[in-house]
């Protein structure tokens, strides 16, 4: 496993004005209304935006689950709509980790298992693909419950096990639509501490929020209003660590490695 | 994604539902044993038959007269033709064993059997379901063998001799169990008649006991049994080959059309043919057993819309988990394999316990048929439930490939 790199001035993500219309019946939704964006790698972005905005429709198209009516996405350099469904599959599977706001773990399925997931989807077998699981839920602190199935674990194990398999198949880009939106305050800052410490190990984030205290660990903050950007802010440089991420907190995904 | 983590996944899905599973797999069950087990007993009926007809020897052809049995002298004689009768004597008999007229005949027997004979032995008496006056060639075109002692010559039917041989049943009835009766005299009706053999058990072909017989010279049953009839019943034929029995059957009615002087060609006699008689008897069989075999395809169908109702149930209920499996890297491929194998899983598994109950089930006796696997008929059946699982799986696990990530993550 090699970490993602840390070089400042790549693109990891290049949307150029994109449009998203849905037709409900005879009648078009704009969704997106030509939304440019770009983001620099280890950059940790927070989208904000009232409900109806386009904040799921945008991430939805980055994480190449959905494509723009109009307009370019280049993730990592790679134009999204040049690739076949196939090809989608794995670029989702390799390129990004997805963390859903209702946590999306699969029922009746150990916390090892879900993990063990996209692993099963990258090709990765037996050992190797167990060896990988664990460490990723070693990094997020649940190595003690990896047997557990979700209904025995707590909302913020919950999420936690999901960011384990968002990076179990160590993904440059983590995608996350309002991950904290179902947490308790406690979970939350464990679900955020956990996000600082992915970002400043290089890891590029994309995070869907309503709270402003959430905002405010992201280096740049995103306004979407009616399907366009309002407000584009940053809070902190590229290249330096999170705002709100104690510097020296022990890693153990890096211990891990 | 490989096939062997389908199949887990599978299984975990198959567990997870077990009730359902164990409904759905029911349906695939019953198809599966039902074809069996319906084929084993359209099967065992045919095999039944068979072994009745066999029963009557190999190559085997009957002379019977036209009209049957009954009082036979003259009763169908014409005005004028004194000679003209329906009777088949032992002149028949004698011209059916020239060699040079029906090369294709190998051995005749005439037979005539007597009604309701008793035998006496000390105490004890017995009717013999059947006794028969026959010649020597009987034993060998029925395919009766000796136990103890000989069958009769053909020196004993010239003389009249007063010999008979007796079937294991008669034995037992007369004599008591394991009696070697040989050489004992026993008196059948008021003569008395030497037991100069005992055949070999022959057991039952389905309809009649065939060890329940008395065998006698026909010349003597004739003299003192068959009241004032001079006809035989039928006359017994082998042909020397299964391919010469049309032609030996030809050569019969040459025969006697010749010695029965019929020159309008219409005979007043019918010949068996038990090669013909076998073939329509598994031609009809034929169709029985498709017919049960067709109405248990029918449910094995039925069962296989069980399979494709709960896998669109399935599909649906988990449309959330194929959002989230494509989010994080599945293809359509997987998807489908993964569906698809959940369905073929559920009727192959149902498929070997149907087997399983198919051939216990056909191990019990069916209406009086004692059903026969057809293994034919097994691997038939568990093919086709495998087929039907891919069949009725194959729209469902479709739908659930073709799902769009965005749509089934916003399912609710
Ligand atoms: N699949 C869809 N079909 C029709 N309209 C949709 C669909 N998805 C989203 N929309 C509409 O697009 C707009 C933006 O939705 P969304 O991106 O989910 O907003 P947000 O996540 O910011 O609340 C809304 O008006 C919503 O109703
Ligand atoms: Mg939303």
């Amino acid at each position: 496993m090699t970490g993602p790199g840390r070089a400042g001035g790549e693109w990891v993500i290049v949307v150029h004005e994109a449009v998203k219309t849905y037709s409900v019946g005879s009648v078009a939704v704009h969704a997106l209304r030509g939304v440019s964006l770009a983001v620099e790698r280890g950059d940790w972005i927070a989208i904000m935006g009232a409900s109806g905005s386009g904040k799921t429709t945008l991430m939805n198209i980055l994480g190449c689950l959905d494509i723009p009516t109009s307009g370019h996405y280049m993730l990592d350099g790679i134009d999204v709509s040049t690739l076949d469904d196939r090809e989608l599959a794995e670029v989702r599977n390799s390129k990004i980790g997805f963390v859903f706001q209702s946590f999306n773990l699969l029922a009746r399925t150990t916390a090892l298992q879900n993990v063990e997931l996209p692993l099963i989807y990258a090709g990765v077998k037996g050992r190797e693909r167990r060896r990988r699981a664990m460490l990723a839920l070693d990094a997020v602190g649940l190595s003690d419950r990896v047997e557990h199935v979700p209904s025995e674990l707590s909302g913020g194990q919950q999420q936690r096990v999901a960011v384990a398999r968002a990076i179990a198949t160590d993904p440059a880009l983590i995608l996350a639509d309002e991950p904290t939106g179902n947490l308790d305050t406690v979970s939350t800052s464990d679900v955020l501490s956990l996000f600082g410490r992915l970002n400043s190990e290089g890891r590029t984030i994309v995070m869907i929020t309503h709270e402003p205290e959430v905002t405010d660990h992201a280096k740049r903050v995103v306004r979407l209003r009616d399907g366009m950007v309002i407000e584009d802010r940053r809070q902190a440089p590229v290249s330096g660590p999170p705002p709100l991420y104690a510097a020296g907190a022990p890693s153990s995904v890096a211990a891990a490695r | 994604m490989r096939t062997k983590e389908s199949i887990k996944i599978a299984v975990r899905a198959i567990l997870g539902n077990g009730l359902r599973s164990a409904l759905t797999m029911l349906g695939i069950l019953i198809g599966v044993g039902a074809v069996i087990m319906l084929v084993a007993v359209g099967n065992g009926s045919s095999v039944a038959v068979q072994k009745q007809i066999q029963s009557l020897g190999t190559n085997t052809l009957i002379v019977n007269r036209q009209g049957g049995f009954g009082p036979a002298a003259g009763g169908r004689s014409r005005t004028g033709t004194i000679s003209r009768t329906t009777d088949l004597t032992m002149k028949d008999v004698a011209a059916l064993r020239d060699k040079g007229m029906n090369p294709d005949i190998k051995a005749v027997a005439p037979t005539l059997m007597a009604q309701s004979v008793t035998g006496t032995y000390r105490d004890a008496t017995y009717s013999p379901a059947q006794f028969i006056g026959t010649s020597a060639e009987y034993a060998e075109i029925r395919n009766y063998k000796v136990a103890s002692g000989s069958f009769f010559s053909n020196d004993d039917v010239e003389n009249h001799a007063r010999v008979v041989v007796l079937g294991q049943t008669t034995v037992t009835n007369l004599f008591g169990t394991g009696v070697d009766p040989v050489g004992a005299t026993v008196k059948f009706g008021n003569i008395n008649m030497q037991v100069v053999g005992m055949l070999a058990r022959k057991g039952s072909n389905g309809a009649q006991d065939l060890d329940d017989v008395a065998m006698a010279p026909v010349t003597i049953v004739q003299d003192s049994f068959s009241g004032i009839s001079t006809s035989l019943n039928n006359i017994t034929i082998e042909a020397t080959s299964r391919k010469a029995m049309d032609l030996a059957s030809s050569e019969v009615t040459t025969t006697l059309l010749g010695t029965h002087r019929i020159t309008n060609g219409t005979p007043d006699f019918s010949v068996l043919n038990q090669g013909t008689l076998l073939e329509t008897s598994q031609s009809t069989n034929r169709v029985f057993t498709v017919l049960l075999g067709a109405v248990a395809a029918i449910s094995l169908f039925v069962g296989g819309i069980g399979v494709m109702n709960i896998m669109l149930v399935t599909v649906t209920e988990r449309t959330r988990e194929i959002g989230v499996r494509k989010a994080i890297g599945a293809t359509k491929v997987d998807i489908l394999t993964q569906f698809l194998v959940e369905a073929v899983l559920l009727s192959v598994l149902g498929g070997l316990v149907g087997v399983g109950a198919g051939l216990a089930g056909s191990r019990f006796k069916v209406v009086g048929v004692t059903p026969v696997v057809a293994p034919y008929s097994v691997f038939l059946a568990f093919g086709v439930a495998v087929v039907v699982g891919l069949f009725f799986g194959i729209y469902p696990a479709n739908r659930a490939a073709s799902l769009r990530p965005i749509e089934a993550l916003r399912y609710e």
